[in-house]
C-alpha cells in the first residue's frame, strides 16, 4: 500500500497540470471564435 | 461621451486614428478558411495596419493601427468582401466576463470531479477501514473548496429567489449540493461507509456545462443584435457660421441648425428652414406615399429626406424627441413581459417542495423506525441526490440552447429569454404592412426597352438615394450600360452621357417634364415618369402558406394600398391605424383570449411589438423596434418565419419530454433511495445517465423542419 503515497500525489499533480493548462487557454481568449479556430487549421501560411 | 482629445468628439474617425486602436467591421459574407486567409493577408500589407484578426463565429473583423476606416473598407471591397464599419462605442467591447467565469468554474469542477471519481473507484471496489477513510479525507480536501467556489452561481441564484419568497430550480440544486457535501464530510470524520463527494461535484459540473452553453448562445444572439445598432450612423451635420461639421447626434442642442443630406435620416425633431422638402415617413406612420413639407413645418426624428438637402432648427433633442418618447413607452410595456414565468421556474415551483417533502418524509420515517439519526440523515441525502435535480436543471437549457443555435444558423436572433416559450403559445398573427410585408419599390414602365433599362440601372447605381436603390432592385435582371461623365446634383437627380446622348434620372421639374415625381429622360425624348410603389418582401407568400394560424394586417397606410395588398395576399386588413389603434386592437384580441404574435418594423409598431404576447422584427426595422422585439430576422426573406414557430413549439415539446424523462427516473429511483438501497456508486450512475438522456433528447431539435 505504500505505493499510494507516491501515486495519489502524482495523480493530483497531473490533474492540476491539466487544470492550469485549461485556465491558461481561457485567459488567452482561445474560446472566443470556435468556428474560426476550426477553419484556421486549414490555412497553410504562418 | 467624454474624451481626452477634444478633436475626437468632432470627428469619431480621428479618435480611432489618434489612439491607433481597434476598428471593427461586419463581414456578412465570410464563411470559410480561405476568406480568413485572404482578408488577413490582404490587409496586413496596408500601410498603418499593425494587427488584423477575423472572427468567423461573429463574422467580424478587427483592425488595429493608425489607419482610416475608409481605407480598410476600400481594400476589403477590392478583395471582394462586403464590409460595414461598426460603431465601436455602440458595440460595448467589454469582454464576456460572465462566460469566462462560468468556464473557469466548470473547469475547476471537472478537474475535481475526475480526481474524486478516481479516488472513489478504490472505495467502490472494496477499500475498507483506514484506507477508505484516507481516500474519503483526500476527497473531502478536494471537494469542500471546489464546492464553495464552483457552486457559487447556484447558491447566489437560489438565495436571490428565496429572499423574495420564490422557489427556483437552483434552490433544490443548492440544497442537494450543500447537504451532500456536508453530510459526506460528517461521515468521513466519523469513519462512515458512504460519502457522496463525487455526486456533489458531478452535479455542479454537469449543471455548469448547461449554464455555459446557455450563456454562450445568448451572448452570440445579443452581440449580433448589438451589431445591428452599431451599423447605424449616429452623427449629424451641425451648421455653424455657414459651415457644416459632423458631430455626434447625441451632442446636438435645441436651437442648433442641422443640415440633412439627401437620403439621410432626420436626427432630431425640428422646424424646416427651407421652402420645401419631400419626406418619407413610412417608418413613423406606415404611409408609403412621400410627404411634402413647407417652410416652418415640424419634422420628426426618423423621417428620411427624399429630395434636396435642407436645413432645420432643432426644437427637441435626445430624450425629448418623439422617437425617444416612443422608446420609453416600450420600456413600460416590456415590464409586463418580464413578469412571464418561464417553464423551468413553473416546474421548479412544483418540483422543489415535493422533493423536499419526500426527503423529509424519508428522514422522519427512518427515524421513527430505527431511532438512528445518522442513518436517517444519510437516507434523506440519498433521496435528495437521486431525485436528479441534474436532469431537471438541464431539461430546459439543453433544449433552448439547441433551438437558439438552430435559429441563429438561419439568420434569426432570439433576444429574449422566454421568447421561445411565448412563441409556442401564439395563436394569432398580426402583421404590419409597410416595411414588413412590403418593401418600397418603383414602377418602371414597360414602355422602356432593354437599352433604356440598362442606362437607367447604371444611373441608379451611382446614387445612394432610397429611390435609386429601389430602381436598382426593380431592375434586378437588367444589364448595366456603360456611361460617361456621371454627376449627381444633390436633391435633383443624376445625369450622364450615354454615347452622344445626355441621360438623366431625377425630379420631374429638373427633367423639364410636367409631373412632379421621379422620372427618366434620354436625349430629347419626352420624360418617363417612375412612380413609387411597393412590392412584397421575399418569402412572404411561403411564410403565410406555412402558418397554420389566423393572420391579419394592420397598417397606418391609407385605404387604396391597403386594399391592393389585401387582394394580393387574401388577408383581412385594417388601415389608417395610428399606433394607439394598433395597441387597442391587440388589447381587444387579448381580451378575447388570443395570444398575439406581432410582426412589425416601424416606430408606429414599436408599442405594439412590446405589448403583444410575442414579437418579431426584420433587421431593417428601426432601432427602437428591434429592441422591443423578441426575435429579429437578419435575412431579407421572410420564408423562415414558420420555422421560428415550429422550433418554438418543438422547444416546448422537448422541454416537457425532458421533464417527463426526469420524472420517470424519479419514480423509479425515489422508492429505491427511500428504502436505503442507494449507494454513492448507484447515485453517480443514475445522475450521469439521466443527464445524458436529457441532453441527447434535446439534440432532436436538429431535425425540426
Amino acid at each position: 500500500m505504500n505505493i499510494l503515497v507516491v501515486l495519489i500525489p502524482v495523480s493530483l499533480i497531473l490533474g492540476a497540470i491539466g487544470l492550469v493548462a485549461f485556465l491558461w487557454t481561457v485567459r488567452s481568449d482561445q474560446y472566443d471564435d470556435d468556428k474560426g479556430n476550426a477553419a484556421r487549421i486549414l490555412l497553410d501560411d504562418d | 461621451m467624454t474624451s481626452a482629445c477634444p478633436a475626437c468628439d468632432v470627428a469619431p474617425a480621428a479618435g480611432a486614428l489618434a489612439q491607433g486602436s481597434g476598428l471593427q467591421f461586419s463581414l456578412p459574407t465570410i464563411h470559410c478558411a480561405a476568406c480568413i486567409g485572404k482578408i488577413e493577408r490582404g490587409l496586413a500589407g496596408l500601410i498603418g495596419v499593425t494587427g488584423v484578426r477575423v472572427n468567423l463565429s461573429l463574422k467580424r473583423l478587427s483592425v488595429t493601427g493608425p489607419v482610416a476606416a475608409t481605407q480598410v473598407q476600400d481594400a476589403l471591397t477590392v478583395l471582394g468582401f462586403e464590409a460595414y464599419p461598426l460603431d465601436v462605442a455602440a458595440l460595448s467591447t467589454s469582454r464576456d466576463d460572465t462566460g469566462r467565469a462560468l468556464l473557469t468554474r466548470m473547469a475547476v469542477a471537472g478537474f475535481a470531479m475526475m480526481n474524486v471519481m478516481l479516488l472513489s473507484v478504490a472505495v467502490w471496489s472494496g477499500a475498507t477501514d483506514a484506507t477508505r477513510d484516507m481516500f474519503h479525507l483526500i476527497s473531502a480536501a478536494i471537494t469542500m473548496p471546489v464546492v464553495a467556489y464552483a457552486g457559487q452561481p447556484f447558491f447566489r441564484n437560489a438565495w436571490t429567489a428565496l429572499r423574495v419568497g420564490k422557489l427556483n430550480m437552483d434552490a433544490p440544486i443548492s440544497l442537494a449540493i450543500a447537504l451532500a457535501a456536508g453530510m459526506s464530510l460528517y461521515e468521513t470524520l466519523n469513519s462512515g461507509e458512504h460519502a457522496y463527494f463525487d455526486a456533489a461535484l458531478a452535479l455542479i459540473f454537469f449543471l455548469l456545462i448547461g449554464r455555459f452553453l446557455d450563456h454562450k448562445t445568448r451572448m452570440n444572439a445579443r452581440s449580433a443584435a448589438r451589431e445591428l445598432s452599431a451599423l447605424e450612423v449616429h452623427t449629424a451635420e451641425r451648421v455653424v457660421d455657414g459651415r457644416a461639421r459632423t458631430v455626434n447626434a447625441a451632442n446636438l442642442e435645441v436651437g442648433d441648425v442641422v443640415l440633412v443630406a439627401a437620403g439621410a435620416r432626420v436626427p432630431v425633431d425640428g422646424v424646416l428652414l427651407d421652402d420645401c422638402a419631400l419626406l418619407d415617413r413610412a417608418i413613423l406612420t406606415g404611409e408609403t406615399a412621400a410627404v411634402d413639407a413647407s417652410r416652418d413645418a415640424l419634422l420628426q426624428a426618423g423621417e428620411i429626406n427624399l429630395a434636396a438637402p435642407f436645413h432645420l432648427r432643432a426644437v427637441a433633442v435626445g430624450e425629448d424627441t418623439s422617437l425617444r418618447r416612443m422608446a420609453a413607452m416600450v420600456e413600460t410595456a416590456e415590464n409586463a413581459r418580464n413578469s412571464y414565468t418561464a417553464l423551468a421556474d413553473r416546474a421548479a415551483a412544483l418540483y422543489a417542495p415535493l422533493v423536499h417533502l419526500l426527503s423529509l418524509a424519508a428522514f422522519v420515517g427512518w427515524y421513527a423506525f430505527t431511532q438512528d439519526i445518522r442513518l436517517s440523515l444519510n437516507i434523506a441525502v440519498a433521496v435528495l441526490i437521486i431525485t436528479c435535480p441534474c436532469a431537471l436543471g438541464l431539461a430546459v437549457p439543453a433544449v433552448s440552447t439547441a433551438a437558439i443555435s438552430r435559429l441563429f444558423s438561419r439568420g434569426i436572433l432570439v433576444k429574449h429569454a422566454t421568447a421561445l416559450e411565448r412563441l409556442a403559445e401564439v395563436d394569432h398573427i398580426v402583421f404590419d404592412k409597410t416595411g414588413t410585408l412590403t418593401l418600397p419599390s418603383v414602377d418602371v414602365p414597360d414602355t422602356l426597352d432593354a437599352k433604356d433599362r440598362a442606362i437607367l440601372k447604371a444611373l441608379a447605381q451611382a446614387s445612394q438615394h432610397p429611390m435609386s436603390k429601389a430602381v436598382v432592385r426593380a431592375l434586378d435582371d437588367a444589364d448595366v450600360a456603360h456611361l460617361r461623365a456621371l454627376s449627381e446634383e444633390a436633391g435633383s437627380g443624376i445625369s450622364a452621357m450615354a454615347g452622344a446622348q445626355s441621360v438623366k434620372l431625377g425630379r420631374g421639374a429638373w427633367l423639364g417634364a410636367d409631373f412632379s415625381g421621379f422620372g427618366y429622360r434620354r436625349g430629347d425624348a419626352p420624360a418617363v415618369a417612375i412612380t413609387a410603389t411597393e412590392t412584397l418582401r421575399a418569402g412572404v407568400g411561403e411564410a403565410l402558406a406555412g402558418f397554420d394560424l389566423p393572420c391579419e394586417v394592420v397598417t397606418g397606410d391609407s385605404a387604396a394600398p391597403a386594399h391592393a395588398l389585401a387582394r394580393q395576399l387574401d388577408l383581412p386588413i385594417r388601415w389608417d391605424a395610428r399606433p394607439e389603434d394598433k395597441l387597442s386592437h391587440l388589447d381587444d384580441l387579448a381580451a378575447q383570449g388570443r395570444r398575439v404574435l406581432m410582426v412589425g418594423d416601424g416606430l408606429n409598431d414599436t408599442a405594439a411589438l412590446a405589448h403583444s404576447h410575442a414579437s418579431i422584427a426584420p433587421a431593417s426595422a428601426l432601432d427602437a423596434s428591434r429592441t422591443a422585439a423578441d426575435v429579429v430576422v437578419l435575412k431579407d426573406s421572410f420564408a423562415d418565419l414558420p420555422l421560428v414557430l415550429a422550433v418554438a413549439r418543438a422547444t416546448h415539446m422537448l422541454s416537457t419530454q425532458n421533464f417527463a424523462i426526469a420524472t420517470v427516473y424519479n419514480f423509479i429511483a425515489v422508492p429505491v433511495a427511500a428504502a436505503g438501497y442507494v449507494t454513492p456508486l448507484v447515485a453517480a450512475l443514475a445522475m450521469s445517465l439521466s443527464s445524458i438522456t436529457v441532453i441527447l433528447n434535446a439534440q432532436r431539435m436538429r431535425w425540426i423542419k
